[in-house]
């Protein structure tokens, strides 16, 4: 009989994957509370050490042709179809569904990157233009990403909702630091190894393991961070919706400091499988005008 | 940067052009405009002075925290009974109205806006009424067109929208608040600054002729505990501010956690690049509007001059020689360039700051120039010798203080004019268009003017990056911060 070779699970930071810096890590369980691996448990330096890689990223992945981003994300998408079987078996065990609907889950999540892809080339166009001002000017709007934008992932939805969230915010030339689904982790590191051998640049991405509610207070704070996206404030504390509430709450307050752009939690439970809409990438974006006169 | 100042005086005789106040009817005293009729204020009312005279103007009533309930609660009620079940298209019609009501009363705004804030009414004739028309002119297209918009099919209003304005434009940020607010269906609260609320109260009555349905706007006068009673009332639905960036972030944090959406237009702190390739008449000419027009109280003006160093000496020679041209003095007067600074308290302000850039060690100059004996009044000023360490390169005056700084490449320039918290607008002067659009993208700035400055057009979505705040105001990006957005998601 052979015995398997297990995976560590680690966070993603810079294109590295290093351990927790505090050395913690947590137990992670199936649905039905069996262990299936210690998760690094992310702390304060790891957050702001993926704040540093982030903005590093800033530049290179926002002045990347949109033609170009765009390839990059479908490539997130072909290399996760490789690995669609190791994606399944750990969203089933995370999120106690059958493996055929842990197949069409990841199946969405594949699909919801080639969605995005094909945005990053439209998007100034929709949401961009010119303006016909009453002089003798060309005036034109277009669309600039924000700059690090910090997402804590949903909590149910490990997979499709944690690419839901990474996706619009990458689509538009931000770059991110996202704290994943708490006790639904290892699809996050998964897609992590995804994103490291796919062609997203190191930086562009990284991925904390850990507790929002300890992780997020200083990606709120930081002076760094552009944008804060709350969406994993729901079901943070573990069914008590008025921790999750406070928690929200407290996070935006922080982000007040250095006025970041926040995108509250959604209301209701959001339905991971609709079409997204721009909401999530216009979020993230900032609108240049630019004024010149014309004359001879 | 040692040029001195030119000797010769280069100014021009003037025979005074004063522009007649009887055109404007002032009342003694102004009650709160509430559900479409003046009432008394509960707070302690304040009076209202011309910033040129120090005169009073009128005695203003203040609202307090009952008054704004009552106002929340015409807005309210004028949203759900009257404005959201208006036809879009006869909702439309009265924008409309009120855009021409604001052409035919365009002298008597223009003067009591001069007299009221202290601007030249040369501004207030030819930029600030003629936009707070046009802005209702565009928005009330809107109304019946919001399917367009590009938010999803029938997008809907959010409610009952708190509104608080500053006292440096206060009939142009009364329109950029307002007029989009109502085409998309929303009902308003507005709250003027104590210094300038007289304007506002005039509109109020424009309100009454366009017989515009009672609660539909409302305008309550008072200071900063007014404001937070409004913005802090738990049955609005949006808050749109625009004013300095700590009344901004005490806002962002009050609406945390509450379902209230939230536009900011915050302070500046703008870069005006000039490289060694511009026309450099031009470019001093756009200097002066960037930083001058208005006395300075812009939140996108160019306050600090970042000119490349081969022509630093050049243009600042030509920038002294202008600001010996310009006419500092009565609001009134159609040939006065610079008015009066809005209040004693911004006088002192800007005041500090000047004494602290001495002291830190730039070189200040003003022209030659004899200031009125009563009144608030600050002469153009120029500081060289800044360093980006330098206060005076770093805090938002707000008045009319010019920082001159310099650089050597354009990464120099782009560094320089990207190291601020702020981030609203930026001005470039160079003849080269690739270098234009190289630098435009570069710079994280909200607006950024290419060989022109302080341009304004209702079509052209204004607000800032950073810390100067978010949200967009102007054309279909206004509309869209009066909107809900209807993804699956929301």
């Amino acid at each position: 009989m052979r015995i398997d070779v297990r995976k560590t699970y680690k966070l993603y930071i810079g294109g590295q994957f290093p351990r927790s810096e505090s050395g913690r890590s947590y137990v992670v369980t199936d649905a039905k509370g069996r262990f299936l691996a210690n998760a690094a448990k992310a702390s304060r330096k790891d957050a702001r050490d993926a704040v540093v890689a982030a903005r590093t990223a800033v530049p290179g992945w926002s002045g990347t042709t949109a033609y170009n981003r765009g390839q990059v994300l479908y490539r997130v998408a072909e290399v996760m179809e490789g690995r669609a079987g190791q994606f399944a078996t750990e969203v089933a065990a995370g999120e106690g569904l059958r493996l055929a609907q842990a197949r069409s889950v990841v199946e969405a999540a594949i699909d919801r990157w080639v969605w995005y892809a094909g945005w990053t080339d439209k998007l100034s166009q929709v949401v961009g233009g010119t303006n016909p001002v009453a002089g003798p000017y060309f005036d034109f709007s277009i669309p600039e990403p924000t700059g690090v934008v910090a997402v804590l992932a949903p909590q149910d939805s490990s997979l499709l909702g944690l690419v839901s969230v990474i996706a619009p915010a990458l689509a538009g030339g931000n770059v991110v630091v996202a704290v994943s689904s708490q006790h639904r982790p290892l699809p996050a590191v998964t897609l992590a190894e995804a994103f490291a051998t796919s062609d997203v640049p190191g930086g562009v991405v990284n991925l904390l393991t850990g507790s929002p509610a300890e992780i997020g207070p200083w990606l709120a704070d930081h002076a760094d961070v552009n944008a804060i996206d709350l969406t994993g404030t729901v079901g943070a504390s573990e069914g008590d919706d008025v921790a999750d509430a406070e928690l929200a709450r407290d996070l935006e307050a922080r982000a007040a400091g250095t006025l970041k752009r926040v995108r509250r939690p959604p209301a209701g439970r959001p339905d991971w499988a609709a079409e997204p809409g721009l909401s999530r990438m216009t979020a993230f974006l900032e609108t240049k005008t630019v004024w010149h006169p014309i004359g001879v | 940067m040692s040029s001195s100042p030119p000797t010769a005086a280069v100014g021009f005789e003037y025979a005074p052009a004063p522009e007649s106040r009887a055109i404007v009817d002032l009342r003694p005293s102004y009650g709160l405009f509430i559900n479409g009729e003046f009432v008394d204020g509960h707070g302690p009312s304040f009076k209202s002075i011309s910033p040129a005279t120090e005169e009073v103007l009128a005695e203003v009533a203040a609202a307090d925290a009952t008054d704004v309930d009552a106002a929340v609660r015409a807005a309210r009620q004028a949203y759900s009974r009257t404005w959201s079940r208006l036809a879009p298209a006869e909702r439309g019609k009265y924008l409309f109205r009120m855009a021409r009501i604001v052409q035919e009363r365009s002298r008597e705004l223009a003067v009591l806006e001069s007299l009221d804030n202290g601007k030249p009414i040369r501004e207030s004739r030819d930029v600030d009424v003629p936009l707070l028309a046009a802005h209702f002119f565009y928005y009330a297209g809107w109304a019946d067109k919001l399917s367009y918009a590009g938010l999803g099919p029938d997008p809907k209003p959010l409610g009952v929208a708190a509104q608080v304005i500053p006292w440096n434009f206060p009939l142009l940020m009364l329109a950029w608040k307002i007029a989009p607010a109502l085409a998309a269906g929303n009902t308003v609260v507005l709250k003027p600054a104590e210094t300038t609320p007289l304007t506002a109260l005039l509109f109020a009555e424009i309100c009454q002729q366009a017989d515009l349905p009672p609660g539909v706007v409302n305008i309550i006068t008072g200071a900063g505990d007014t404001g937070r009673a409004l913005v802090e009332h738990p049955d609005i639905d949006k808050i749109a501010f625009t004013g300095s960036t700590d009344v901004g972030r005490q806002i962002a944090r009050s609406a945390a956690g509450s379902s209230k959406k939230l536009t900011l237009e915050l302070g500046g702190k703008a870069a005006n690049i000039v490289f060694d390739d511009a026309p450099i008449d031009q470019a001093v000419e756009g200097i002066v509007n960037g930083i001058f027009f208005n006395q300075g109280h812009v939140c996108c003006a160019g306050s600090r001059l970042l000119v490349q160093e081969s022509v630093a000496e050049e243009v600042i020679f030509s920038l002294r020689r202008r600001l010996q041209t310009l006419r500092v003095g009565d609001p009134l007067d159609k040939n006065t360039d610079v008015g009066a600074i809005n209040s004693a308290e911004q006088l002192q302000r800007i005041r500090d700051l000047s004494e602290v850039g001495e002291q830190e060690g730039a070189v200040r100059w003003s022209p030659p120039c004899e200031l009125p004996d009563r009144g608030f009044w600050f002469p153009p000023t120029i500081f060289t010798d800044v360093s980006p360490a330098h206060r005076i390169a770093r805090e938002e005056i707000f008045g009319p203080v010019l920082s001159v700084l310099t650089f050597r490449t354009p990464d120099e320039a782009v560094a320089k004019a990207n190291n601020t918290p702020y981030g609203l607008s930026a001005g470039i002067w160079t003849d080269k268009g690739s270098r234009i659009l190289a630098i435009a993208s570069r710079l994280r700035a909200g607006v950024v003017w290419a060989n022109t400055f302080n341009r304004f057009d209702p079509t052209s979505p204004f607000g800032g990056y950073k810390e100067s705040g978010y949200g967009r105001e102007g054309g279909r990006h206004g509309l869209a911060a009066y909107l809900a957005s209807n993804d699956s998601e929301s």
